[in-house]
């Protein structure tokens, strides 16, 4: 197992640059998942880190060792993609075989090798069997296999459950990272669903334009996003976010609602951002807010509403009986209010 | 009042099924199997079927030109087995198609590997790799034929002119087998387009993350082509070889155009020895047999490269996608 650091990274194919000088510290068995809407760089990083790209400028260690120049094989990784990339002509014991036949291991430490991973993953009765004649979550585990075949010193996987159904994505989810708990191997793990990251990750790397917007573990990044990126990008349904001015204690939205600030904080133009689940009915003293949509989904219920002009997605734990044109009475939890810089969009601290 | 809804009803049902019967014809699988079918099985019948069937029949007639022939059954036949020009004719014809094959197959896949690669003017240089395929075949005949000629060939001027590597000009179509290998070697450049741009064509549906797959398991560029490259490959292989094969073996403009079978007949293909007995010397029926004699090699050539080659175990079950 080894730590891997990645140091003012850039790619650039051609003219265009991908990524800007990318910065990261993943340590010795670590889950590391890298975010981003498609195109942020996410992807283009991991193959750098594999080797299957070239890094245009910067250093990419893994362990000790600067790798910038080593071949792929040479660096002990193992890859998951996407597509699973199995050798359709082979079965899944030659598939998982493949690595260590090349190295010129001994047959019986190969079929050792193959029976561990195997036995790990519970693919013990499809060894003979052709990657076509599986299903979607059984190739996903026999393209694990192949990674854990060769005991590497970091995986990583290029969003590996994209090609899955819903269903067998959370199931896989969690089979990966048990996985990694059993194994404890470095891991970096890419992919644009926050809530993979978010369940996942013991570090998130969010990232946007070839840019890392944040690192931190996944509440630090919910509970305390540096930008509005961030911000809009972890959670689901995401913030509320809503231009407006600062006045005193409040905070006056473009569409005319009154907001409350944890703190007074003068004036001046400014982002409030506030998540569906901090406000609160409150029937008493709450803000009067048209519902617009309500969206019942058992454990809670999510209600669209306008304040004045202003569109906000509530989410409450209780249920709610009001139909669409009703008025209810809400509040959100100044204490949990965040407000951005209007211009560059970074986090205006308030504690 | 239900009676008269009732009767309404079914007299609206009459009403619209009588027109119906016509569609009702067309919806029917079996007619419009049948309506479909009728051009296609017609234009089959009239110029594949006749010829075919007339020229197996003939092949066991004793026809010549201006005399309609009797059936004499297998004479042909026999005649041919202890002919020394049919047993010629069928061993160039196996060499000319065993040893076209392989360089057409060694060149050509070589050259879709290198135009899979990322080259600059990649889409020019597969136009131009099509050329010799594009040009007509007597054409490039009549080229080569200019290349081998024995005063005038370019081959005999750069190597006794320009390098001095020889006294003497070379006979490449005068005697038996430099004109084989000749032929050979002009039948190899007109093929290698076909193959290569076949081949390319299977090599870019090898998704990329596989050899990114096999690189990363430790995978050298010879491992990479050997235990990914050539096993996905070889279902493409088995159809352009069988094709290949095919079209070798049958040849017939190109031999004709350069050589005409000499010298010695030593360079005829069961192909134009079948035009020469048949449509020069008027031996209609033993030209005929010389043509049917080839469909047993060109069977068995075809079951060959498909069954050797063709499906594997990995490509059958269904895909669970």
């Amino acid at each position: 197992m080894a730590s891997v650091d990645i140091r003012s990274v850039t790619k650039r194919f051609g003219s265009v640059q991908v990524l800007h000088g990318v910065d990261v510290d993943i340590d010795d068995g670590e889950f590391v998942v890298l975010v981003g809407p498609s195109g942020c760089g996410k992807s283009t990083l991991l193959r750098m880190i594999a080797g299957l790209e070239n890094i245009t400028s910067g250093e990419i260690r893994i362990g000790p060792r600067v790798v910038n120049n080593v071949a792929p094989k040479e660096r002990d990784i193992a890859m998951v993609f996407q597509n699973y990339a199995l050798y359709p002509h082979m079965t899944v014991y030659d598939n998982m075989a493949f690595s260590l036949m090349l190295a010129g291991a001994p047959k019986d430490r190969i079929q050792q090798e193959v029976n561990r991973a195997a036995g790990i993953l519970g693919l013990g009765q499809f060894l003979g069997r052709y990657p076509r004649q599986l299903s979607g979550g059984q190739r996903q585990r026999v393209a694990m296999g192949r990674a854990i075949v060769r005991n590497p010193q970091v995986f990583l996987f290029d969003e590996p459950l994209s090609n899955l159904d819903a269903k067998l994505r959370v199931q896989m989810r969690a089979e990966i990272k048990d996985l990694h708990q059993r194994l404890k191997v470095t891991t970096v793990y890419v992919t644009h669903d926050q809530i993979e990251a978010m369940t996942m990750a013991d570090k998130i790397v969010a990232m946007s334009d070839g840019n890392v917007e944040q690192i931190g573990s996944p509440l630090d990044l919910y509970d305390h996003p540096t930008n509005l990126f961030v911000a809009s990008f972890i959670g689901s349904p995401a913030m509320n976010l809503l231009k407006g001015e600062i006045s005193g204690d409040q905070f006056r939205t473009e569409g005319g609602a009154m907001l409350p600030l944890p703190k007074s904080m003068g004036s001046g133009p400014a982002v409030y951002g506030i998540r569906p689940e901090y406000i609160h009915l409150s029937p008493d003293k709450g803000i009067e807010a048209r519902v617009h949509l309500v969206e019942p989904m058992g454990s809670e219920t999510q209600v669209s509403v306008r304040v004045g002009e202003t569109p906000l997605v509530c989410t409450f734990r209780e249920r709610v009986n009001a139909k669409p044109g009703e008025a209810i009475r809400i509040m959100p939890d100044r204490a949990l209010a965040h407000v951005f810089d209007a211009e560059k969009g970074n986090r205006i601290s308030i504690n | 009042m239900a009676l008269t809804t009732a009767t309404a009803i079914d007299q609206v049902a009459v009403r619209t099924r009588r027109p119906n019967a016509l569609a009702r014809l067309f919806d029917n699988k079996l007619f419009l199997i049948f309506v479909c079918l009728t051009p296609a099985v017609g234009l089959l019948a009239v110029f594949l079927s006749y010829p075919l069937g007339l020229g197996i029949w003939l092949a066991f007639t004793d026809t010549t030109i201006g005399r309609r022939g009797v059936w004499i059954g297998l004479e042909n036949f026999e005649y041919l087995l202890s002919d020394p020009l049919w047993w010629n004719a069928v061993f160039y014809s196996v060499l000319y198609t065993g040893v076209a094959t392989i360089g057409k197959f060694a060149l050509g896949f070589w050259l879709a590997l290198l135009l899979n690669q990322h080259l600059p003017f990649k889409s020019m240089l597969r136009a131009i790799v099509l050329l010799p395929w594009i040009v007509p075949t007597v054409l490039s005949a009549i080229a080569f034929w200019w290349i081998y000629d024995p005063q005038f060939s370019i081959i005999s001027y750069l190597l006794v002119d320009v390098l001095g590597w020889r006294e003497t000009n070379i006979d490449f179509l005068g005697n038996p087998w430099s004109a084989r290998f000749s032929l050979i070697a002009a039948n190899i450049w007109r093929g290698i387009p076909f193959v290569a741009i076949s081949l390319l064509a299977g090599l870019q549906t090898i998704s990329p993350s596989l050899y990114e797959a096999a690189m990363l398991d430790g995978a050298t560029p010879w491992q990479r082509f050997r235990h990914i490259t050539l096993p996905m490959m070889m279902p493409i292989l088995a159809i352009v070889m069988t094709f290949s094969i095919i079209f070798t073996f049958s040849d017939f403009q190109l031999v004709y155009a350069i050589t005409r079978g000499g010298p010695v007949n030593s360079t005829h293909l069961l192909a134009t020895l079948a035009f020469q007995r048949g449509i020069a010397s008027g031996e209609l029926a033993e030209g005929a047999a010389i043509a049917v004699s080839m469909i047993p090699f060109l069977v068995f050539a075809t079951l060959f490269s498909y069954f050797g080659l063709g499906r594997r175990k990995w490509q059958q079950g269904s895909d669970n996608e």
